[in-house]
């Protein structure tokens, strides 16, 4: 976050004026050249040819069938893993356990490779050609170019945001409040319902904030599994990559918009869960 | 209740936090388990609790084997060291848990908190959380909300470690008056003979997993059982020694001794054990002030003694003090009231 509003201390250590205004406009150029040109650009292309046409390119079947698979989706992935973070970083913060040191750098894995190839895994693994795809094909389970494949994907690629979130917020608030609970006579999950949850709330929001725009943003892994197949099973970024390929511009730039309104969404709900988040440690 | 502790081990890796401890508290002493840190008395606090596991050995409570119940099962009063209040909820919702959690009936978790919070001094902070508390109040608060579902025995890990110094003072008299009115059986751990003497009626002193010795403050104080006793309780003053014919020899003097030693060993001197005079005497053993410092209702000096070949301390009262009129540099004649030896340790 950049605290641009506030006021810059004028110490006797701080570089010369002209230093400064160079960093600042350093700064502010890059961000407005970067970020909010081609931000404003896709509302203006969005746009371009009137709000009835806007109306038209983002009530279309297929666009809202796109964002209908999107929102599913990631209402199955995220609480996957909301369980899945809560659960690493419990072990993590916690225990003490063989492996610990390599389940860390594990969580960080789908940061670290292509969501290309994490996409290519599944196919591998689910494909017709596949190493379990034929069995689950025989069993009557389509996984790859469905559902299923989406929800695989975006789960692989979001899986870190809860963890890393949740994991030094767990460490720093050490585990004596627990101890005290289970002393006073909590059941394990009375302990985890009214201390562990209560102290960890705003972390664990603002990952699954993360988490979600992840999830509903995510274009490479989704696009190698779903097969993008026009109406049936493209997300909101496949299909704007349809209709761009299809030389729709002013319909691409609209659906777009609504990527944007997701994205600027959930920063407003970060920094506003940042400051609690901040008050609770 | 009773609390018997019987041939418990607990080892960390390679680091053993307890050895072999044996321990029986009566019903309704208030015991404290005193040693530096390391000594294993908060690994025994934590046993006794049930967040940990004994390696080996059993502990029972008026009886019943402990090992097979969790934590939760053993009813028994736990204060942290550093409190652990439940940051996210109000002092009353605090004290109230371990009543929330048994799913007592609203109209006696009211009751009994009030209750509490009045026993601690603090009615009327029900609404604060805790962090608009002061370290005091914390302290209290974490007090009230461990004796809510009436524990069987109470434990305290360092109760008033995280305090200053005048709260602590304060505190200790509370605890004390505290038990006195409700008697129920309390372990608190403390690294403090100050603290540990005040408020106990029975002192256990640990060092490296294992107890040195039990007895009442007096006792312990008085008799020390061997020189790790003897050092851990306040000041005191080392001399290498040999012993002659029933007497010790420090460098060119010799001094009587409460139990004969033979060949080479060390004599405690507690610095109120030493006088100071003006003028020389028998055995007296001629010294140097070297810093004069006022202590509490006495006086601390500083001095070297050539013939014992070291400096030593000496306490003296006020009175005395006024009496001697002693500055740094004064030359002064010592005597050893009472020299302490040990047999070695094994």
């Amino acid at each position: 976050m950049l605290p641009l509003e506030r006021s810059i201390p004028r110490a006797a250590t701080t570089e010369p004026t002209w230093v400064r205004r160079i960093i600042i406009g350093l700064g502010v150029g890059f961000l407005l050249l970067f970020v909010v040109v081609p931000l404003a650009t896709v509302v203006i292309a969005a746009l371009s040819h009137g709000a009835s046409a806007y109306g038209r390119a983002i009530t279309d079947p297929h666009a809202l069938r796109a964002l209908k698979l999107t929102l599913i989706a990631a209402a199955i992935s995220v609480p996957l893993n909301l369980v899945f973070g809560v659960a690493a970083a419990w072990a993590i913060a916690r225990f003490r356990f063989p492996g610990r040191a390599l389940l860390i750098t594990l969580i960080d894995l789908p940061l670290a490779v292509s969501p290309v190839i994490a996409g290519m895994v599944f196919v591998l693994l689910f494909g017709a050609n596949g190493l379990i795809g034929p069995w689950l094909a025989a069993n009557g389970v389509k996984v790859i170019f469905a559902l299923p494949g989406i929800v695989l994907a975006t789960t692989f690629v979001t899986f870190p945001y809860v963890a890393r979130e949740l994991i030094p917020l767990m460490e720093a608030q050490g585990h004596e409040e627990e101890e005290a609970a289970l002393v006073l006579g909590a059941s394990p999950w009375q302990m985890f319902t009214k201390i562990t949850l209560p102290k960890i709330k705003w972390g664990l929001l603002y990952g699954v904030v993360l988490c979600t725009a992840r999830a509903m943003g995510e274009f490479g892994a989704v696009s190698v599994v779903s097969g993008n197949i026009r109406g049936r099973t493209s997300t909101l970024p496949l299909h704007v990559e349809i209709l761009y390929n299809e030389y729709e511009y002013q319909a691409a730039f609209a659906v777009a918009s609504l990527l944007v309104i997701i994205g600027i969404g959930s920063l407003i709900a970060r920094r506003l869960i940042a400051r609690r988040k901040k008050e609770s440690t | 209740m009773t609390i018997s502790v019987r041939n418990i081990t607990k080892r960390f890796g390679t680091f053993t936090a307890l050895n072999n401890v044996s321990l029986d508290v009566p019903s309704g002493e208030l015991v404290a388990l005193l040693g530096p840190s390391g000594s294993g008395k908060t690994s025994l606090l934590r046993i006794l609790s049930g967040l940990e596991q004994p390696d080996q050995g059993t502990a029972f409570l008026d009886g019943t084997d402990l090992g097979s119940q969790s934590a939760r099962q053993r009813n028994v009063g736990l204060v942290f060291q550093h409190y652990a209040l439940f940051r996210h909820l109000d002092v009353f919702e605090n004290v109230a848990f371990a009543l929330r959690v048994r799913k007592r009936p609203e109209s006696e978790v009211q009751t009994r908190v009030k209750e509490l919070l009045q026993l601690v001094q603090l009615e009327g902070l029900g609404r604060r959380m805790p962090s608009q508390l002061s370290g005091g109040q914390r302290q209290r608060i974490a007090l009230a909300r461990a004796l809510a579902a009436r524990p069987r025995v109470l434990l305290l890990d360092e109760p008033f470690g995280a305090l200053d110094a005048q709260v602590r003072a304060e505190l200790r008299g509370w605890l004390r008056r505290l038990h006195d009115e409700i008697h129920l059986t309390t372990v608190f751990v403390t690294h403090d003979q100050d603290e540990a003497f005040e408020v106990a009626d029975r002192v256990v002193v640990m060092d490296h997993g294992k107890i040195e010795q039990v007895g009442s403050p007096t006792e312990v104080f008085e008799h020390p059982a061997n020189d790790f006793v003897m050092r851990f309780l306040g000041h005191v003053n080392v001399f290498e020694a040999s012993f002659e014919a029933g007497r010790a020899r420090v460098g060119e003097v010799f001094v009587d001794v409460d139990r004969p030693g033979d060949g080479h060993g060390r004599l405690y001197v507690r610095p109120h054990e030493v006088d100071i005079a003006r003028s020389s005497s028998k055995d007296a053993i001629a010294a140097r002030v070297l810093r004069v410092t006022p202590l509490g209702a006495g006086l601390k000096i500083e001095l070297r003694a050539p013939a014992l070949g070291s400096n030593l301390r000496a306490d003296i009262d006020w009175d005395r003090g006024t009496a001697l009129a002693l500055r740094d540099g004064d030359d002064v004649f010592l005597s050893l009231r009472r020299a302490r030896v040990f047999a070695q340790a094994a």
